[in-house]
Parts: structure tokens; C-alpha cells; sequence
């Protein structure tokens, strides 16, 4: 690892004035992955700025109804709050399936945003890459593709993003606060947050330099509206998405006012499946209806030779998923939430 | 003999440097005022410079769980912590599990009564960890097995069922397989299940 200066800051006017007379620094949160990528060497900060004793670390239920998440709240405080538990199953779930208890422990709402993508190639130094080295090129588009992407990739990229948190901020129309020193508070959607690899792999988010994840909004809850989160896997428990799924369903006379739906481990960035949701959004939502809107997204899918069964499996867990939630919404017990 | 971590930090020159800051860790009970050098995580500093050599590097990359420590209350991977950013936390290691006077808790008695370990290695890292489940439960987090909350569930401490164990013990990898015994020996100290709830766990001897 890389000898580095460790700034400790308690506002931040003083992150951002830390940033500016370190511009190649880091900021730290829990640092479950940005130590990681140190120790790889695919981090190289000359400094990291430590953002842990900042007043970021509050979940507050704002008047409107809205829950105002602050970016150093742990993934364990976050899935264990009883608003979001009952109002924000999707959250909850999404954040309990990922990592472990030792790691949600530490890892911090900002930082699981702002994590890497775990594609091996990255990792490896000795390896090329576009996201790590832009210009390299890539060695996973020759190499093994099972954890690689099926949907927005690029010639240059085929990473997947591995939060699984940002999956469900995407079908919950969440915001994100962003705070620099020089044009204050900015709040981007969730949706709009990753980006797409396209000439750019080595950019994941639209974050600027310098800029500060201050804190999560989450629109006020409709009453009525169900969501959940369900995640395939290579083991039963503590491994990265190889699908997943995060959808919310509002049914009101026997048809569908409100549906979101977002897709993990299938893109560069959570896929919000619009189409889908264009084609459910006023309909009766019979199987039939669910299946042709969810297919329907999936033409889009252009899978690599290693990957196709990627793309039958998140349809499947966008079928079952819709379809627990139009049984759970039309007032039937819910289904449970299976890894 | 000194470890070349020990070395370096006897030969310190200035207490802070550019790339060295100084650290209050409370481990186990005890303050230490260490210089360091800004990359040495808290695994390193327990096992090389405070001589805690209890927690073990596995992976070093957070994904096996054999240094697991207990900060600030809670579980976590010492070797994705850099030391420097844990200024004033209360760390816990295994070694400060027991009594002062040597007295074993009662988990870790439930870990000698139901073979909970084969080599050992990473049976410190499990010890911490099962700390941190049996608090996590009772306080009443999910996880990822447990049922969709309504209002009343997440008030309500978690009973732990063998699913829910495998679950929360999930970040801890043993290759050995001894997995079978340390979930008995966590059952054994779950809070009993209300009757109409769930059984009781029956441990299970060989």
C-alpha cells in the first residue's frame, strides 16, 4: 500500500477545504472496500479524508413523510429502522442480503453508493482495464463472464455494479444528496446516480470531484404500496448478486397505479426497467400482463457467451416478484423473500 | 525479539509524520497511545504491536471473517480497519472475552461442550462474531432469513432458529467444517424462545 496522509475533519466546509489542498485524496467512510482496493493497489490516494466524526450518521422522518438518511449511517442501522422496515421492505431486504453482519456493521450509506464494481479483472493490477487505467482495454470481455453484464455495456466495459442497496433506492425513487464547497447541495435520483460504462467506464457515478455524499432522501411512502427485494446468488448467503430484483406495486381498483421496477447485477448501474413499468402502469395485472411486460424489458438484454442464463434468471425473479406483490397489494399473505 | 512492526516503531523518529498519526485504541480494557503508520489496520496493530495475537489474518480481505473484534459494541473485520480512523474506540479482541480472572463466558464453555472447532484457527473470529449475533438478536435486527416486519416484530428481540444462525454466522468461513457444532453452541446461548413461539434448540452431540 501507498504511504498516505490521514485527515480527520468534523464539518464539511472542512472535507471540502481538506479536498482542495488535496486533490488526489480520498474521502473515508467505513472503508470495507476502499481499504480493500488499497491493499490491491487499484487505490492509490495521496491522503484520505475521514468523514466518520461528521454529523451524517441520522435517520429523520421529515414532515412531509419523507425519511432523510444521513450518508454515515451504517447498512445495519439503516435495515434494522423500524420505518424502514415497515415502509421500505425493499430497503431493509436488499440491505440484509448483502455482505455480512461484520461488514454492515462498518460499511456507511455514501460508501455502499460509492463502492467499485467487484469485476476480477479490476482487482487485478496485473490485468488491463478500462475502469481502472482508461485506454487499457478490457480483459474481461475475453475472459470468464458469469458475474459480467447483459444489459448497457460498452466495447470498453462489461462491469456490473455490486450494490445491492442502490438497487432498491432506484425502484423507491430515492435522492441523493451530493455537497461540494464550492456550489453547496445538489440532489440527484438514484436512477440517474451510476452511469452506463459507454466511452467512460473509469466515471461510475455523475458525483464531481471533491463532492460528498451528505444523505439519502426517500420519497414519503404511498399507503397501500408493497415492495420487495429478492437476490440470486452462487451460495445461500454472503456473495454478490448474479440477479436481483427491487420492485414496488401500488394496485387500486383491480388495476396498476404505481409499479417500479430495478434490476441488480445485470448492468453497469441498477437497470430501472421502464418498459415494464410503461406496460403495467394502468393494466390488470394478470400473469400473462406481468410476463409480457417483463420480457418485454429483456429484449434489450444483449448477454456475453458466459452470461445467457443471466437473463432467464431475472426474469424469473422479476415474474415471481411482481407477482408476490400483486397477491401481497390485492391483500393476500405475503409471499417470503427466498435468497 | 522484536517484529519489524515493533522495530519500527521503536525507531519512530517524530510521533507524526506526513504519513504517520497518532492513535488512543482501549483494547480489552487497557489504553494504548500508538504512533503509526497511517496504513497499519487494526489487525496488524493487535497481533504485531499490542502481541493480541488471538485474531487471526485469513484472507486479509474481509471475507472470511477469522478477524473478527468486536468495536464500539459491535462485529467487525479488523483487517478492513485502518487503525488510525478507530481514535477513542472500545475494541474487544477474543482474548478479552473472559474474565479478568481467566473465568470463561458462557459461550465460550458452549464452544468447548459442543466441539465447536477443528484446527482453530478461525474459532476467535467466531467467538467475536457469535457476540455479536446473540446481541444483534436480542436487540431485534433482521436478517435476511427472517421474516417481512410488521410494526410490533421490530420491536422484538429475534429468536434464533438453526436458519437464522447459518445466516448471521455467514461471513465467518471455516474450511474446515466444523460449522455444525458452533451452531449448536450459539443455540445453546440464544434467549429461549418463547414456548408458543418456537422450541428450544436441542443441541446436538455426537
Amino acid at each position: 500500500m501507498k504511504p498516505f496522509a490521514y485527515i480527520r475533519v468534523t464539518s464539511l466546509q472542512e472535507a471540502a477545504a481538506a479536498y482542495a489542498s488535496h486533490p488526489g485524496s480520498r474521502y473515508i467512510g467505513g472503508g470495507t472496500n476502499l481499504v480493500d482496493l488499497m491493499k490491491h493497489g487499484v487505490e492509490t490516494p495521496d491522503a484520505l479524508i475521514d468523514l466518520t466524526r461528521l454529523p451524517l450518521r441520522d435517520i429523520q422522518e421529515l414532515p412531509t413523510g419523507a425519511l432523510r438518511v444521513g450518508a454515515g449511517v451504517s447498512n445495519t442501522d439503516l435495515a434494522v429502522h423500524p420505518l424502514v422496515r415497515t415502509r421500505y421492505p425493499a430497503l431493509s431486504q436488499a440491505l440484509l442480503a448483502g455482505a455480512s453482519g461484520q461488514l454492515r456493521n462498518v460499511a456507511t450509506t455514501g460508501g455502499n453508493l460509492l463502492q467499485r464494481t467487484r469485476c476480477p479483472y479490476f482487482q487485478d493490477v496485473s490485468k488491463p482495464c478500462n475502469k481502472r487505467e482508461p485506454g487499457t482495454g478490457c480483459a474481461a470481455r475475453n475472459g470468464v463472464h458469469r458475474d459480467h453484464a447483459v444489459l448497457g455495456h460498452s466495447a470498453h466495459c462489461i462491469a456490473t455494479h455490486p450494490s445491492d442497496m442502490a438497487v432498491a433506492l432506484t425502484a423507491l425513487d430515492a435522492g441523493i444528496e451530493l455537497y461540494d464547497g464550492e456550489h453547496g447541495t445538489r440532489e440527484v435520483a438514484a436512477a440517474d446516480f451510476h452511469r452506463l460504462p459507454g466511452e467512460h467506464p473509469e466515471r461510475d457515478t455523475v458525483i464531481r470531484p471533491g463532492e460528498i455524499v451528505t444523505a439519502v432522501l426517500l420519497p414519503p411512502a404511498a399507503p397501500g404500496a408493497v415492495s420487495l427485494y429478492r437476490k440470486a446468488r452462487d451460495r445461500a448467503s454472503y456473495a454478490f448478486a448474479l440477479a436481483s430484483v427491487a420492485a414496488v406495486l401500488e394496485i387500486d381498483d383491480g388495476r396498476v397505479r404505481h409499479v417500479a421496477l430495478a434490476f441488480g447485477g445485470l448492468a453497469h448501474r441498477p437497470w430501472r426497467a421502464r418498459t415494464t413499468e410503461e406496460r403495467l402502469t394502468g393494466a390488470v395485472p394478470t400473469d400473462e400482463a406481468v410476463r409480457e411486460a417483463v420480457d418485454a424489458e429483456l429484449t434489450a438484454a444483449r448477454p456475453l457467451p458466459g452470461n445467457a442464463f443471466k437473463v432467464d434468471l431475472a426474469r424469473n425473479l422479476a415474474r415471481d416478484a411482481l407477482g408476490a406483490l400483486v397477491r401481497s397489494a390485492s391483500g393476500a399473505p405475503p409471499a417470503r423473500p427466498r435468497p | 525479539m522484536r517484529n519489524p512492526l515493533q522495530q519500527q516503531q521503536a525507531d519512530r523518529p517524530p510521533p507524526v509524520g506526513p504519513f504517520r498519526s497518532r492513535v488512543v485504541l482501549r483494547v480489552n480494557g487497557r489504553t494504548h497511545v500508538l504512533d503509526l503508520d497511517n496504513r497499519v489496520t487494526l489487525l496488524d496493530a493487535l497481533r504485531e504491536l499490542l502481541d493480541l495475537t488471538g485474531s487471526k489474518k485469513g484472507c486479509d480481505h474481509g471475507q472470511c471473517g477469522a478477524c473478527t473484534v468486536l468495536v464500539d459494541g459491535r462485529r467487525a473485520n479488523s483487517c478492513l480497519l485502518l487503525a488510525v480512523t478507530l481514535d477513542e474506540s472500545e475494541i474487544i479482541t477474543v482474548e478479552g472475552l473472559a474474565a479478568p480472572d481467566g473465568a470463561l463466558t458462557p459461550l465460550q464453555r458452549a464452544f468447548l461442550d459442543h466441539d465447536a472447532f477443528q484446527c482453530g484457527y478461525c474459532t476467535p473470529g467466531q467467538l467475536c462474531s457469535a457476540v455479536g449475533v446473540l446481541r444483534e438478536a436480542a436487540a431485534g435486527h433482521p436478517s435476511h432469513v427472517t421474516e417481512a416486519a410488521t410494526a410490533a416484530d421490530t420491536a422484538r428481540p429475534v429468536v434464533l432458529s438453526p436458519e437464522e444462525i447459518a445466516e448471521r454466522l455467514s461471513g465467518n468461513l471455516c474450511r474446515c467444517g466444523a460449522y455444525n457444532g458452533i451452531a449448536d453452541a450459539v443455540a445453546a446461548c440464544a434467549a429461549p424462545a418463547t414456548p408458543e413461539r418456537t422450541p428450544p434448540p436441542t443441541p446436538r452431540r455426537t
